[in-house]
Protein backbone atom coordinates (compact mmCIF):
# COMPACT_ATOMS: atom_id res chain seq x y z
CA UNK A 1 0.00 0.00 0.00
CA UNK A 2 0.93 3.64 0.21
CA UNK A 3 3.57 5.23 2.35
CA UNK A 4 1.15 8.14 2.63
CA UNK A 5 -0.65 7.96 5.96
CA UNK A 6 -4.42 8.16 5.64
CA UNK A 7 -5.56 11.65 6.63
CA UNK A 8 -9.06 12.71 7.67
CA UNK A 9 -12.00 13.13 5.27
CA UNK A 10 -11.63 16.92 5.22
CA UNK A 11 -14.27 17.35 2.54
CA UNK A 12 -17.72 15.91 3.11
CA UNK A 13 -20.44 15.96 0.47
CA UNK A 14 -23.96 14.97 1.41
CA UNK A 15 -26.25 14.27 -1.51
CA UNK A 16 -29.37 14.63 0.57
CA UNK A 17 -31.83 13.51 -2.08
CA UNK A 18 -32.01 12.50 -5.73
CA UNK A 19 -35.33 14.32 -6.01
CA UNK A 20 -35.05 17.27 -8.40
CA UNK A 21 -37.56 19.15 -10.54
CA UNK A 22 -34.98 19.63 -13.31
CA UNK A 23 -34.09 17.18 -16.06
CA UNK A 24 -30.57 18.32 -16.95
CA UNK A 25 -28.87 16.42 -19.74
CA UNK A 26 -25.45 16.85 -18.09
CA UNK A 27 -26.39 15.67 -14.59
CA UNK A 28 -23.71 13.46 -13.00
CA UNK A 29 -26.22 11.55 -10.86
CA UNK A 30 -26.40 7.84 -11.62
CA UNK A 31 -28.68 7.03 -14.54
CA UNK A 32 -30.31 4.33 -12.45
CA UNK A 33 -30.96 6.56 -9.41
CA UNK A 34 -34.66 5.79 -9.70
CA UNK A 35 -33.87 2.33 -8.32
CA UNK A 36 -32.12 3.45 -5.13
CA UNK A 37 -33.66 2.79 -1.73
CA UNK A 38 -35.21 5.25 0.74
CA UNK A 39 -33.38 8.40 1.84
CA UNK A 40 -31.69 8.60 5.22
CA UNK A 41 -33.82 10.21 7.89
CA UNK A 42 -32.88 13.33 9.83
CA UNK A 43 -31.33 11.47 12.77
CA UNK A 44 -29.02 9.53 10.42
CA UNK A 45 -27.80 12.68 8.68
CA UNK A 46 -27.14 14.38 12.03
CA UNK A 47 -25.20 11.36 13.25
CA UNK A 48 -23.12 11.36 10.06
CA UNK A 49 -22.31 15.04 10.58
CA UNK A 50 -21.18 14.45 14.17
CA UNK A 51 -19.08 11.41 13.29
CA UNK A 52 -17.43 13.05 10.28
CA UNK A 53 -16.69 16.27 12.16
CA UNK A 54 -15.07 14.27 14.96
CA UNK A 55 -12.72 12.78 12.37
CA UNK A 56 -11.79 16.26 11.13
CA UNK A 57 -14.22 16.92 8.26
CA UNK A 58 -14.64 20.68 7.87
CA UNK A 59 -15.80 21.63 4.37
CA UNK A 60 -19.38 20.51 3.89
CA UNK A 61 -21.28 20.43 0.61
CA UNK A 62 -25.02 19.89 0.60
CA UNK A 63 -26.19 18.74 -2.76
CA UNK A 64 -28.44 16.24 -4.51
CA UNK A 65 -30.73 16.26 -6.47
CA UNK A 66 -32.25 19.38 -5.07
CA UNK A 67 -31.33 19.59 -1.37
CA UNK A 68 -34.15 22.02 -0.62
CA UNK A 69 -36.56 19.17 -1.37
CA UNK A 70 -35.67 17.94 2.15
CA UNK A 71 -37.93 19.54 4.77
CA UNK A 72 -35.17 19.09 7.34
CA UNK A 73 -32.55 21.08 5.42
CA UNK A 74 -32.52 23.85 8.02
CA UNK A 75 -32.12 21.30 10.84
CA UNK A 76 -29.17 19.71 9.05
CA UNK A 77 -27.56 23.11 8.40
CA UNK A 78 -28.04 24.20 12.01
CA UNK A 79 -26.37 21.06 13.36
CA UNK A 80 -23.50 21.36 10.88
CA UNK A 81 -22.98 24.99 11.87
CA UNK A 82 -22.94 24.15 15.57
CA UNK A 83 -20.32 21.49 14.87
CA UNK A 84 -18.08 24.00 13.05
CA UNK A 85 -18.49 23.00 9.43
CA UNK A 86 -18.13 25.55 6.64
CA UNK A 87 -21.36 24.89 4.77
CA UNK A 88 -22.00 25.22 1.06
CA UNK A 89 -25.44 24.62 -0.40
CA UNK A 90 -25.43 23.65 -4.06
CA UNK A 91 -28.74 24.51 -5.65
CA UNK A 92 -30.54 25.19 -8.89
CA UNK A 93 -32.46 27.82 -6.93
CA UNK A 94 -35.85 26.32 -7.60
CA UNK A 95 -38.04 26.52 -4.51
CA UNK A 96 -35.55 28.79 -2.75
CA UNK A 97 -37.94 31.40 -1.43
CA UNK A 98 -37.09 34.52 0.54
CA UNK A 99 -38.26 32.76 3.71
CA UNK A 100 -36.15 29.68 3.08
CA UNK A 101 -33.00 31.64 2.25
CA UNK A 102 -33.44 33.74 5.40
CA UNK A 103 -34.04 30.62 7.54
CA UNK A 104 -30.91 28.96 6.15
CA UNK A 105 -28.88 32.06 6.89
CA UNK A 106 -30.18 32.06 10.45
CA UNK A 107 -29.27 28.36 10.73
CA UNK A 108 -25.67 29.18 9.80
CA UNK A 109 -25.35 28.44 6.09
CA UNK A 110 -22.10 29.97 4.84
CA UNK A 111 -22.70 30.17 1.13
CA UNK A 112 -24.94 29.20 -1.72
CA UNK A 113 -23.69 28.03 -5.07
CA UNK A 114 -26.33 28.76 -7.67
CA UNK A 115 -26.20 26.81 -10.88
CA UNK A 116 -27.22 28.19 -14.24
CA UNK A 117 -27.48 26.27 -17.45
CA UNK A 118 -26.95 29.34 -19.63
CA UNK A 119 -27.41 33.08 -19.83
CA UNK A 120 -30.22 33.03 -22.34
CA UNK A 121 -33.61 31.93 -21.17
CA UNK A 122 -34.33 29.73 -24.15
CA UNK A 123 -31.19 27.65 -23.81
CA UNK A 124 -31.48 27.49 -20.06
CA UNK A 125 -34.99 26.16 -20.30
CA UNK A 126 -34.24 23.76 -23.10
CA UNK A 127 -31.29 22.14 -21.39
CA UNK A 128 -32.92 21.78 -18.03
CA UNK A 129 -36.27 21.12 -19.61
CA UNK A 130 -38.24 23.56 -17.43
CA UNK A 131 -38.95 27.28 -17.33
CA UNK A 132 -36.50 28.37 -14.73
CA UNK A 133 -34.32 31.23 -15.84
CA UNK A 134 -36.27 34.17 -14.43
CA UNK A 135 -36.69 32.33 -11.19
CA UNK A 136 -32.93 31.85 -10.90
CA UNK A 137 -32.34 35.54 -11.49
CA UNK A 138 -34.66 36.29 -8.59
CA UNK A 139 -32.86 33.80 -6.37
CA UNK A 140 -29.52 35.39 -7.24
CA UNK A 141 -30.89 38.74 -6.03
CA UNK A 142 -32.07 37.09 -2.79
CA UNK A 143 -28.67 35.50 -2.23
CA UNK A 144 -27.05 38.89 -2.55
CA UNK A 145 -29.66 40.57 -0.37
CA UNK A 146 -28.93 38.07 2.41
CA UNK A 147 -25.22 38.81 2.27
CA UNK A 148 -24.03 35.40 1.15
CA UNK A 149 -20.96 35.25 -1.08
CA UNK A 150 -22.33 35.04 -4.62
CA UNK A 151 -21.05 31.94 -6.36
CA UNK A 152 -22.43 31.10 -9.78
CA UNK A 153 -21.84 27.82 -11.49
CA UNK A 154 -22.53 27.36 -15.18
CA UNK A 155 -22.03 23.96 -16.75
CA UNK A 156 -20.63 24.39 -20.25
CA UNK A 157 -21.08 22.18 -23.30
CA UNK A 158 -21.33 22.41 -27.06
CA UNK A 159 -24.68 24.19 -27.03
CA UNK A 160 -23.85 27.03 -24.65
CA UNK A 161 -20.07 27.44 -24.71
CA UNK A 162 -20.35 30.03 -27.48
CA UNK A 163 -22.37 32.19 -25.06
CA UNK A 164 -19.59 32.61 -22.50
CA UNK A 165 -19.47 36.39 -23.06
CA UNK A 166 -23.21 36.68 -22.32
CA UNK A 167 -22.87 34.35 -19.33
CA UNK A 168 -20.05 36.40 -17.81
CA UNK A 169 -21.90 39.66 -18.49
CA UNK A 170 -24.91 38.21 -16.66
CA UNK A 171 -22.69 37.16 -13.74
CA UNK A 172 -21.17 40.64 -13.57
CA UNK A 173 -24.62 42.24 -13.60
CA UNK A 174 -25.68 39.95 -10.75
CA UNK A 175 -22.68 40.96 -8.67
CA UNK A 176 -21.13 37.49 -8.60
CA UNK A 177 -17.85 37.19 -6.69
CA UNK A 178 -16.99 33.75 -8.01
CA UNK A 179 -18.00 32.22 -11.32
CA UNK A 180 -17.27 28.65 -12.19
CA UNK A 181 -17.42 27.91 -15.87
CA UNK A 182 -17.36 24.18 -15.46
CA UNK A 183 -17.17 22.17 -18.62
CA UNK A 184 -19.32 19.09 -18.42
CA UNK A 185 -17.66 16.03 -16.97
CA UNK A 186 -18.89 12.90 -18.62
CA UNK A 187 -20.51 10.77 -15.93
CA UNK A 188 -24.11 9.76 -15.30
CA UNK A 189 -26.56 11.41 -17.66
CA UNK A 190 -23.78 13.46 -19.22
CA UNK A 191 -22.06 10.20 -20.24
CA UNK A 192 -25.20 9.10 -22.08
CA UNK A 193 -25.21 12.45 -23.88
CA UNK A 194 -21.49 12.89 -24.38
CA UNK A 195 -21.49 12.90 -28.16
CA UNK A 196 -24.15 15.63 -28.15
CA UNK A 197 -22.44 17.76 -25.50
CA UNK A 198 -18.68 17.67 -26.09
CA UNK A 199 -17.58 20.99 -27.63
CA UNK A 200 -15.02 21.37 -30.38
CA UNK A 201 -11.49 22.55 -29.67
CA UNK A 202 -12.26 25.76 -31.57
CA UNK A 203 -15.25 26.49 -29.36
CA UNK A 204 -13.15 25.86 -26.30
CA UNK A 205 -10.34 28.18 -27.41
CA UNK A 206 -12.81 30.96 -28.20
CA UNK A 207 -14.41 30.60 -24.76
CA UNK A 208 -11.03 30.70 -23.06
CA UNK A 209 -10.09 33.88 -24.92
CA UNK A 210 -13.35 35.56 -23.86
CA UNK A 211 -12.76 34.46 -20.26
CA UNK A 212 -9.25 35.88 -20.31
CA UNK A 213 -10.54 39.27 -21.51
CA UNK A 214 -13.13 39.36 -18.69
CA UNK A 215 -10.48 38.45 -16.12
CA UNK A 216 -8.24 41.26 -17.30
CA UNK A 217 -11.07 43.79 -17.16
CA UNK A 218 -12.62 42.74 -13.83
CA UNK A 219 -9.51 41.69 -11.92
CA UNK A 220 -10.30 40.41 -8.44
CA UNK A 221 -13.82 41.84 -8.38
CA UNK A 222 -15.10 38.65 -9.97
CA UNK A 223 -12.98 35.53 -9.85
CA UNK A 224 -13.57 33.26 -12.83
CA UNK A 225 -12.63 29.61 -12.78
CA UNK A 226 -12.60 27.95 -16.16
CA UNK A 227 -12.61 24.17 -15.86
CA UNK A 228 -11.34 22.71 -19.13
CA UNK A 229 -13.01 19.49 -20.25
CA UNK A 230 -10.35 16.92 -19.57
CA UNK A 231 -10.89 15.23 -22.95
CA UNK A 232 -8.75 18.04 -24.39
CA UNK A 233 -5.83 17.41 -22.05
CA UNK A 234 -2.93 15.01 -22.38
CA UNK A 235 -2.58 14.33 -18.66
CA UNK A 236 -5.47 13.33 -16.41
CA UNK A 237 -6.85 15.31 -13.50
CA UNK A 238 -5.69 14.22 -10.02
CA UNK A 239 -9.22 13.07 -9.34
CA UNK A 240 -10.25 13.75 -5.70
CA UNK A 241 -6.53 14.08 -4.93
CA UNK A 242 -6.57 10.29 -5.04
CA UNK A 243 -9.62 8.30 -3.93
CA UNK A 244 -9.88 7.95 -0.17
CA UNK A 245 -7.50 10.84 0.42
CA UNK A 246 -9.66 13.83 1.45
CA UNK A 247 -13.13 13.40 -0.03
CA UNK A 248 -16.14 11.50 1.28
CA UNK A 249 -19.51 11.60 -0.45
CA UNK A 250 -22.75 10.13 0.83
CA UNK A 251 -25.63 9.27 -1.47
CA UNK A 252 -29.26 9.87 -0.39
CA UNK A 253 -29.63 6.24 0.70
CA UNK A 254 -26.55 6.41 2.93
CA UNK A 255 -24.14 4.76 0.51
CA UNK A 256 -20.61 6.07 1.14
CA UNK A 257 -18.51 6.86 -1.92
CA UNK A 258 -14.89 7.96 -2.41
CA UNK A 259 -16.11 10.20 -5.26
CA UNK A 260 -19.52 11.43 -6.47
CA UNK A 261 -19.62 8.99 -9.35
CA UNK A 262 -18.12 5.89 -7.69
CA UNK A 263 -21.48 4.23 -7.43
CA UNK A 264 -21.10 3.06 -11.01
CA UNK A 265 -17.84 1.21 -10.43
CA UNK A 266 -18.27 -2.56 -10.65
CA UNK A 267 -16.94 -4.88 -7.96
CA UNK A 268 -16.71 -2.02 -5.47
CA UNK A 269 -18.97 -2.89 -2.55
CA UNK A 270 -19.81 0.51 -1.12
CA UNK A 271 -20.39 0.66 2.63
CA UNK A 272 -23.52 2.29 4.04
CA UNK A 273 -23.75 4.63 7.03
CA UNK A 274 -26.83 2.71 8.13
CA UNK A 275 -24.51 -0.21 8.94
CA UNK A 276 -21.15 1.33 9.85
CA UNK A 277 -19.74 4.43 11.51
CA UNK A 278 -18.05 7.06 9.38
CA UNK A 279 -14.75 6.10 11.01
CA UNK A 280 -15.12 2.44 10.03
CA UNK A 281 -16.10 3.45 6.50
CA UNK A 282 -13.26 5.90 5.99
CA UNK A 283 -10.39 3.98 7.55
CA UNK A 284 -11.36 0.31 7.37
CA UNK A 285 -13.78 -0.41 4.54
CA UNK A 286 -12.41 -2.24 1.50
CA UNK A 287 -14.07 0.26 -0.85
CA UNK A 288 -12.21 3.24 0.62
CA UNK A 289 -8.91 1.38 0.72
CA UNK A 290 -9.31 -0.04 -2.77
CA UNK A 291 -7.62 2.88 -4.58
CA UNK A 292 -5.36 4.21 -1.84
CA UNK A 293 -1.66 4.09 -2.62
CA UNK A 294 -0.48 2.70 -5.94
CA UNK A 295 -0.53 -1.09 -5.56
CA UNK A 296 -3.77 -1.28 -7.57
CA UNK A 297 -2.25 0.47 -10.58
CA UNK A 298 -1.53 -1.16 -13.91
CA UNK A 299 0.96 -0.06 -16.52
CA UNK A 300 1.63 2.58 -17.74
CA UNK A 301 0.74 4.16 -14.36
CA UNK A 302 2.60 1.67 -12.16
CA UNK A 303 6.05 2.71 -13.40
CA UNK A 304 5.11 6.30 -14.26
CA UNK A 305 7.11 9.08 -12.56
CA UNK A 306 3.91 11.17 -12.43
CA UNK A 307 1.80 8.61 -10.61
CA UNK A 308 1.84 10.53 -7.34
CA UNK A 309 0.89 13.73 -9.13
CA UNK A 310 -2.30 12.58 -10.84
CA UNK A 311 -2.92 9.20 -9.15
CA UNK A 312 -3.68 7.66 -12.54
CA UNK A 313 -6.54 10.12 -13.13
CA UNK A 314 -10.20 9.28 -12.74
CA UNK A 315 -11.25 5.71 -11.95
CA UNK A 316 -14.78 6.27 -13.23
CA UNK A 317 -13.54 7.65 -16.53
CA UNK A 318 -11.16 4.71 -16.88
CA UNK A 319 -14.08 2.37 -16.29
CA UNK A 320 -16.54 4.14 -18.60
CA UNK A 321 -14.09 4.32 -21.48
CA UNK A 322 -12.14 1.08 -21.14
CA UNK A 323 -14.37 -1.18 -19.06
CA UNK A 324 -11.66 -1.53 -16.38
CA UNK A 325 -11.43 0.89 -13.45
CA UNK A 326 -7.79 -0.08 -12.79
CA UNK A 327 -6.61 1.21 -16.16
CA UNK A 328 -4.95 4.57 -16.66
CA UNK A 329 -7.46 7.34 -17.29
CA UNK A 330 -7.53 7.42 -21.12
CA UNK A 331 -7.24 11.21 -21.04
CA UNK A 332 -3.52 10.51 -20.51
CA UNK A 333 -1.70 10.27 -23.84
CA UNK A 334 0.46 7.53 -22.34
CA UNK A 335 -2.65 5.35 -22.03
CA UNK A 336 -3.03 2.73 -24.77
CA UNK A 337 -6.72 3.75 -24.80
CA UNK A 338 -6.06 7.46 -25.44
CA UNK A 339 -7.42 7.00 -28.96
CA UNK A 340 -10.93 6.66 -27.49
CA UNK A 341 -10.65 10.23 -26.20
CA UNK A 342 -9.15 11.70 -29.36
CA UNK A 343 -11.83 9.94 -31.43
CA UNK A 344 -14.59 11.54 -29.29
CA UNK A 345 -12.92 14.94 -29.72
CA UNK A 346 -12.69 14.41 -33.49
CA UNK A 347 -16.40 13.53 -33.65
CA UNK A 348 -17.17 16.67 -31.66
CA UNK A 349 -15.27 18.83 -34.16
CA UNK A 350 -17.59 17.64 -36.90
CA UNK A 351 -20.81 17.71 -34.91
CA UNK A 352 -20.21 21.16 -33.43
CA UNK A 353 -20.54 22.56 -36.92
CA UNK A 354 -24.28 21.71 -36.83
CA UNK A 355 -26.14 24.61 -35.23
CA UNK A 356 -28.77 23.49 -32.72
CA UNK A 357 -29.15 20.71 -30.17
CA UNK A 358 -31.42 17.93 -31.35
CA UNK A 359 -33.84 17.11 -28.53
CA UNK A 360 -34.41 13.60 -29.80
CA UNK A 361 -30.70 12.87 -29.48
CA UNK A 362 -30.46 13.89 -25.82
CA UNK A 363 -31.51 11.87 -22.80
CA UNK A 364 -33.03 14.10 -20.11
CA UNK A 365 -32.56 13.13 -16.47
CA UNK A 366 -35.77 11.47 -15.37
CA UNK A 367 -36.84 9.62 -12.25
CA UNK A 368 -39.27 7.55 -14.30
CA UNK A 369 -36.55 5.79 -16.25
CA UNK A 370 -33.61 3.79 -15.04
CA UNK A 371 -30.70 3.28 -17.39
CA UNK A 372 -27.89 0.86 -16.61
CA UNK A 373 -24.28 1.99 -17.07
CA UNK A 374 -22.80 0.96 -20.41
CA UNK A 375 -19.07 1.33 -20.96
CA UNK A 376 -17.58 2.32 -24.31
CA UNK A 377 -15.48 -0.83 -24.55
CA UNK A 378 -15.96 -4.14 -22.82
CA UNK A 379 -13.63 -5.10 -19.96
CA UNK A 380 -10.61 -7.15 -20.96
CA UNK B 1 -8.43 49.19 -0.83
CA UNK B 2 -6.28 51.60 1.16
CA UNK B 3 -2.59 51.01 1.76
CA UNK B 4 -1.38 48.81 4.58
CA UNK B 5 0.23 50.96 7.26
CA UNK B 6 1.17 50.69 10.91
CA UNK B 7 -2.22 52.12 11.92
CA UNK B 8 -4.29 49.87 9.58
CA UNK B 9 -6.84 47.56 11.20
CA UNK B 10 -6.85 44.26 9.31
CA UNK B 11 -9.80 41.86 9.59
CA UNK B 12 -10.72 38.52 8.10
CA UNK B 13 -12.36 39.29 4.74
CA UNK B 14 -16.11 38.76 4.30
CA UNK B 15 -16.99 35.25 3.17
CA UNK B 16 -13.83 33.87 4.80
CA UNK B 17 -13.76 32.03 8.06
CA UNK B 18 -10.72 31.40 10.25
CA UNK B 19 -10.87 28.58 12.75
CA UNK B 20 -8.66 26.25 14.71
CA UNK B 21 -8.88 22.64 13.53
CA UNK B 22 -8.01 20.09 16.19
CA UNK B 23 -7.61 17.25 13.67
CA UNK B 24 -5.10 19.25 11.63
CA UNK B 25 -3.50 20.98 14.63
CA UNK B 26 -3.61 24.18 12.62
CA UNK B 27 -5.63 27.27 11.88
CA UNK B 28 -7.46 26.94 8.59
CA UNK B 29 -9.06 29.56 6.41
CA UNK B 30 -12.35 28.45 4.90
CA UNK B 31 -14.06 30.01 1.90
CA UNK B 32 -16.37 28.94 -0.93
CA UNK B 33 -14.97 25.71 -2.40
CA UNK B 34 -11.67 26.05 -0.63
CA UNK B 35 -9.57 25.70 2.46
CA UNK B 36 -6.07 26.91 3.31
CA UNK B 37 -4.13 25.28 6.12
CA UNK B 38 -2.05 27.98 7.76
CA UNK B 39 1.36 27.39 9.24
CA UNK B 40 2.03 28.41 12.83
CA UNK B 41 3.14 31.98 12.20
CA UNK B 42 0.41 32.65 9.62
CA UNK B 43 -2.16 31.32 12.08
CA UNK B 44 -0.75 33.49 14.87
CA UNK B 45 -1.00 36.61 12.70
CA UNK B 46 -4.42 35.89 11.19
CA UNK B 47 -6.01 35.04 14.52
CA UNK B 48 -5.10 38.52 15.76
CA UNK B 49 -6.69 40.31 12.80
CA UNK B 50 -9.98 41.31 14.42
CA UNK B 51 -10.57 44.66 12.70
CA UNK B 52 -9.95 46.44 16.02
CA UNK B 53 -6.24 46.05 16.65
CA UNK B 54 -3.82 47.97 14.43
CA UNK B 55 -0.87 46.40 12.65
CA UNK B 56 1.36 47.98 15.29
CA UNK B 57 -0.70 46.40 18.09
CA UNK B 58 -0.51 43.02 16.41
CA UNK B 59 3.26 43.21 15.91
CA UNK B 60 3.75 44.20 19.54
CA UNK B 61 1.49 41.38 20.75
CA UNK B 62 3.32 38.81 18.60
CA UNK B 63 6.71 39.99 19.81
CA UNK B 64 5.50 39.70 23.41
CA UNK B 65 3.86 36.31 22.92
CA UNK B 66 6.82 34.72 21.14
CA UNK B 67 9.62 36.55 22.94
CA UNK B 68 10.82 37.88 19.60
CA UNK B 69 11.80 41.26 18.17
CA UNK B 70 11.85 42.94 14.77
CA UNK B 71 8.80 41.04 13.51
CA UNK B 72 7.28 44.12 11.81
CA UNK B 73 8.79 43.44 8.39
CA UNK B 74 7.64 39.81 8.27
CA UNK B 75 4.16 40.66 9.52
CA UNK B 76 3.80 43.40 6.92
CA UNK B 77 4.94 41.04 4.17
CA UNK B 78 2.45 38.38 5.23
CA UNK B 79 -0.42 40.85 5.54
CA UNK B 80 0.32 42.32 2.13
CA UNK B 81 0.12 38.83 0.63
CA UNK B 82 -3.06 38.07 2.58
CA UNK B 83 -4.68 41.31 1.37
CA UNK B 84 -3.67 40.48 -2.19
CA UNK B 85 -5.32 37.06 -1.85
CA UNK B 86 -8.37 38.59 -0.19
CA UNK B 87 -7.94 36.68 3.05
CA UNK B 88 -7.87 40.02 4.86
CA UNK B 89 -9.47 43.41 4.41
CA UNK B 90 -8.69 46.72 6.10
CA UNK B 91 -11.21 48.39 8.39
CA UNK B 92 -11.33 52.16 8.82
Amino acid sequence: MSARPVGPPLWLLLELTYRCPLHCVFCYNPTDFARTGPELDTADWLRVLREARALGAVQLGLSGGAPRARDDLEVIVAEAHTLGFYINLITSGIGMTQARIAALKAAGLDHIQLSFQDSTREMNDFLSSTRTFELKSKVAALIRAHDYPMVLNVVLHRHNIDHVAEILAMAEAMGAQYVELANTQYYGWAWLNRDELLPSREQLERAEAVTKAFRERLGKRMQIYFVVPDYFETRPKPCMNGLGSVFLALAPDGMAMPCHAARMLPNLTLPNVRDLSVREIWYDSPAFNRFRGDAWMKEPCRSCPEKHKDFGGCRCQAYLLTGDADNADPVCDLSPHHGLVTAAVARAAGAAASPAPRPQALVFRDHRISIPVVTETAPR
Amino acid sequence: MSELGEGSRPAIAPGMRLQWEEAQQAHVLLYPEGMVKLNGSAGAIMSRCDGVRTVNDIVADLERSFGASNLAKDVHAFMTMALERRWLELRP
